[in-house]
């Protein structure tokens, strides 16, 4: 690599970071609390569980659960019905003023044999909360979330132009030094090489998912554009089927069971909501095996005769978007691995740190040996002082 | 010590930790508690085991 292109991929290298830095400090930090979620909410007893019964205990019908929800909001529609992925025992209702999607929803978790409320657990308050809306769009909405995402993209940048960068200022040395004994801007440049090299792969990982994830609420909206445009021809003109004529629930999902033996349930979409059509009670279905459980079956059971009308496959949008949440989340592998997911965060965080002190103490920056023995300056963190910087790039 | 050759001495320590990490996190996505899971520990638990060792280690020399 000549120094020209060098130069510019150190250009690049550092604004790409610059831009990106703070947001992506904020973003593992908030991001750290997240992978615990489900415990700090254990801890906090925030988390709802349903009482102990035995498993063949009697199951409620769905629709009296949805009737036992909405007494406590008379004045709300019901958007989303859905069960924790550990506890069959209960479920969530969510009850918003219209079917369009809101930040002003009420959650009423029903005991799913007794249908009795259990709780209404406010989703959205307290240090959790902070922590969630901060990592997914800053309070902003889905401008905040796609401008998280622009970032995200910043950052594979950064990472792809520092993977670039790793040759010539590593050549001279062995994988892993770190030089202490010289000034700290050298030995922070080594640890920076080092950390940023070693996490390379879960780096990206983790933000390339997490860009895809910014994407979702479009993506959604594109499927329901694509797929279920054509499947509501015969509805055209219609409004939202009205609430006083819609079937069973119960029965949808009873419905919905029977076309697809061997699932489970994930949600159910209410007609007119984001993820459903205006005449559609919409029944998302996971798989049974350790794979197919990250991944959705919708069946589109229509609102008014509780039949199924078609269970379109999902498409591969849709699938690369449900793949890349557990990716990101690190939630698929246990504990161990959620403290590992921690753990590479943390790493993560010190090469962010590390950069932004390198480009704070710019003036001194390293130079780059050329194959022959001839120095470049790589200008990364900023201006440069080719001859004393290359006996130090030396030893 | 002459490097036999210049490209793998470079780079095979960061491809070989890429390999690791990238087994891992698919592995743990075909398991559920099982074999997949323990590997996905092991593979994302090496990249980890280096950082610390050569972030941590004080130079004897």
């Amino acid at each position: 690599m000549n120094s020209r292109k060098i130069k510019t991929w150190a250009w690049v290298h550092k604004w790409s970071s610059l831009v990106c830095t703070v947001f992506m400090l904020l973003l593992c930090i908030t991001g750290l609390p997240l992978i615990f979620h489900h415990e700090i909410g254990h801890l906090l007893g925030t988390e709802v569980e349903a009482p102990k019964m035995p498993a063949n205990t009697p199951r409620a019908s769905l629709d009296r659960v949805l009737e036992v929800a909405k007494s406590k909001h008379p004045d709300r529609v019901v958007q989303f019905v859905s069960q924790p992925e550990d506890d069959d025992g209960l479920w969530f209702v969510t009850l918003t003023p219209t079917p369009a999607p809101t930040e002003d929803f009420k959650s009423v978790a029903v005991d799913a044999r007794t249908a009795e409320v259990l709780a209404q657990p406010k989703f959205d308050e307290g240090f959790m909360y902070v922590m969630f809306k901060l990592h997914v769009d800053l309070f902003a909405g889905l401008p905040g979330k796609l401008f998280l995402g622009f970032m995200g993209l910043l950052l594979l940048v950064a990472i792809v132009s520092g993977v670039v960068l790793y040759s010539p200022f590593m050549r001279k040395l062995e994988f892993g030094t770190v030089r202490r004994d010289k000034r700290p801007r050298l030995k922070w440049l080594d640890l920076h090489n080092l950390l940023g090299v070693v996490t390379l792969v879960w780096a990206f990982v983790v933000g390339s998912t997490g860009m895809i994830n910014t994407w979702a609420d479009l993506v959604i909206k594109y499927w329901q554009y694509d797929q279920l445009s054509a499947l509501l021809a015969p509805y055209q003109g219609q409004p939202v089927t009205p609430v006083a004529e819609r079937g069973s629930v119960q029965k949808s999902l009873d419905a919905a069971y029977a076309q697809s033996p061997n699932s489970k349930l994930s949600f159910i979409a209410f007609p007119g909501t984001s993820f459903s059509s205006p005449h559609h009670t919409t029944v998302f279905l996971k798989g049974n095996e350790p794979f197919t459980s990250k991944l959705l079956q919708p069946v589109l059971v229509d609102a008014k005769t509780a039949e199924v009308t078609a269970s379109p496959k999902l498409p591969w949008y849709l699938t690369a978007l449900l793949v890349s949440q557990p990716l990101h989340f690190g939630d698929y592998g246990g504990m161990p691995m959620q403290i590992l997911w921690a753990l590479l965060d943390i790493a993560t965080i010190i090469v962010l740190g590390s950069g932004l002190y390198l480009w704070l103490k710019r003036g001194n920056s390293v130079p780059v040996p050329k194959a022959k023995g001839e120095a470049s300056s790589a200008d990364v963190h900023g201006g440069a002082q080719p001859a004393a910087v290359m006996k130090e790039a030396r030893l | 010590m002459k490097p036999r050759n210049a490209f793998w001495r470079l780079w095979g320590w960061p491809l070989a930790m890429g390999v690791l990490t990238t087994v891992g996190l698919i592995s743990a996505l075909f398991s559920d508690g099982g074999a997949g899971d323990m590997l996905a520990w092991v593979t994302l638990g090496i990249p980890l085991a280096v950082c610390v060792w050569f972030g941590w280690r004080r130079t004897s020399r």
